[in-house]
């Protein structure tokens, strides 16, 4: 009776106590200093392993950090709150950069932009580019599946009437959507400058105005209008240097043809499309 | 001879995941991609094998001398357990590479049925050590098989229309269940 008991009892105990101080011995025997400040700021972290910062997960990130190859505003799910606490644990300030958001660039949505063909393949932007580019008439602009909106794990863009939009609000720049674009119509851009140009057509004007009717034809006038060179015509199409651009709106009322979109300006008429 | 059918039967016939339904948990929770897929087919593999000697070593040596073989599972746990933190411990230090790549992975198996269950049948149909350590690698490269192409598979379905209410798990079951049929194809094998 007391064998049956005891040696259940004994193999067990010293299994375990065996393996409590084999482990103990290689934690110390094979301990890998880790910097104090990983842990602190791996606390920090919102631990949802989102990787939306580009990182394997919070773990990693946090590492990135410490080590000083990640900045210290790098989770943007924290936002700039939780970058003034990190920058708190790293001892340094945090640059208060602005923040960015995602923009698709185009305008093409169904009205404006003309079908080459009806394409009732895969629901995915991927697939459809590769049959001819997708079923837009123009070739560098939004093919309107939804790749994006897939992929974003904050519901923070919508295909809307075939085009790709940005909810401005509920975007982190996490660059999952730049990064599952397979037009590459997607950019950053600091979330205050509200002057863009939604096209990334290269084409000249006129075969341009043949595939839609929104998009950039290269005329030149809204560089001509802004008084901060802020606007750069490179292979006919304009793009906007956001570091000297004011918002002052002189390129809408400027050019009609091409397309600004700034909410006021819709609503007062500057501009034809809008 | 009776080796290769050890492993074949072990990789096909009597999959770990498709036959014996066995570490159903990271099948069905790691299959997303591929790639992370493969990672925990290997990470799989290498436990499984180390795990199938180890629990062997110790029904041999302490659990059939003591005659107390109906503390089998317990102590198996137990070893696993401790297994898997040493070689997670000692991977850290000597090969940060390989640790990078097996460690999200690691601690996840040291429950895992699929590794309990295979030191459980090698006790079970009386294998000896080699036969135990290639029933260990054959059963998990079964696994790596079986959760490889179901990842494939849910990569290509996230693509393809279906119900809304089949979305996620439903699906994926429903897949599972499909491919499982497919193995019962190899039935015939050995």
């Amino acid at each position: 009776m007391i064998n049956e008991l005891l040696w259940p009892t004994v193999t067990l105990g010293g299994l375990a106590i065996f393996f409590g101080i084999v482990l103990t011995y290689a934690s110390k025997k094979f301990e890998v200093k880790t910097d104090p400040k990983v842990e602190q700021i791996r606390f920090l972290l919102p631990g949802a392993n989102c990787g939306a910062c580009g990182y394997a997960g919070c773990d990693a990130l946090a590492e990135s950090i410490a080590d000083g190859s990640a900045s210290v505003s790098a989770c943007p799910v924290g936002g700039t709150v939780l970058a003034q606490k990190v920058a708190d644990i790293m001892g340094v300030t945090a640059e208060n950069s602005e923040r960015m958001v995602a923009r698709v660039l185009c305008n093409g949505d169904k009205e404006n932009a003309k079908e080459k063909y009806i394409y009732q393949g895969i629901e995915d932007c991927k697939a459809a580019e590769m049959l001819a580019g997708g079923s837009k008439g123009c070739k560098y602009g939004c093919t309107g599946l939804g790749t994006c909106e897939k992929v974003c794990p904050f519901d923070a863009i919508h295909v809307i009437n075939g085009v790709a939009v940005v909810d401005e609000d509920k975007c982190t720049a996490c660059k999952k959507c730049i990064e599952a674009c397979p037009k590459k119509i997607i950019a950053l851009v600091p979330v205050s400058k509200k002057v863009r140009v939604l096209c990334k057509n290269i084409d000249k004007g006129k075969e341009v105005m043949g595939v839609c009717k929104v998009g950039c034809i290269g005329c030149r006038r809204c560089v001509k209008a802004c008084e901060f060179d802020a606007i750069i015509f490179e292979n006919n199409l304009a793009r906007i240097d956001y570091e000297k651009c004011t918002n002052c709106g002189a390129a809408q009322r400027s050019v009609p043809l091409i397309q600004f979109l700034m909410k006021q300006n819709r609503k007062s008429g500057f501009c034809r499309f809008f | 001879m009776k080796l290769i059918i050890i492993v074949l039967s072990a990789i096909f016939v009597n999959n770990f995941v498709l036959s014996r339904f066995l570490g159903i948990c990271p099948f069905l929770g790691v299959s997303k991609k591929v790639e992370t897929a493969l990672g925990m087919g290997i990470a799989v593999t290498f436990v499984m094998a180390l795990a199938s000697v180890m629990t062997w070593i110790v029904q041999i040596a302490i659990l059939v001398p003591l005659k107390i073989e109906y503390m089998q599972t317990i102590a198996f746990i137990l070893v696993i357990a401790g297994l898997v933190q040493f070689v997670e411990m000692v991977m850290k230090k000597t090969s940060p590479t390989l640790y990078q790549a097996l460690g999200v992975y690691l601690p996840l198996i040291t429950t895992n049925c699929a590794v309990l269950g295979v030191a459980i049948l090698n006790i079970e149909s009386k294998f000896n050590i080699m036969e135990t350590l290639l029933n260990g690698i054959g059963g998990a490269l079964g696994f790596t098989l079986a959760i490889v192409l179901f990842a494939g598979i849910r990569e290509r379905m996230e693509l393809a229309p279906y119900p809304k209410s089949l979305e996620g798990f439903p699906i994926a079951l429903i897949t599972a269940s499909l491919l499982s049929i497919a193995f019962l194809g190899f039935s015939g094998l050995l």
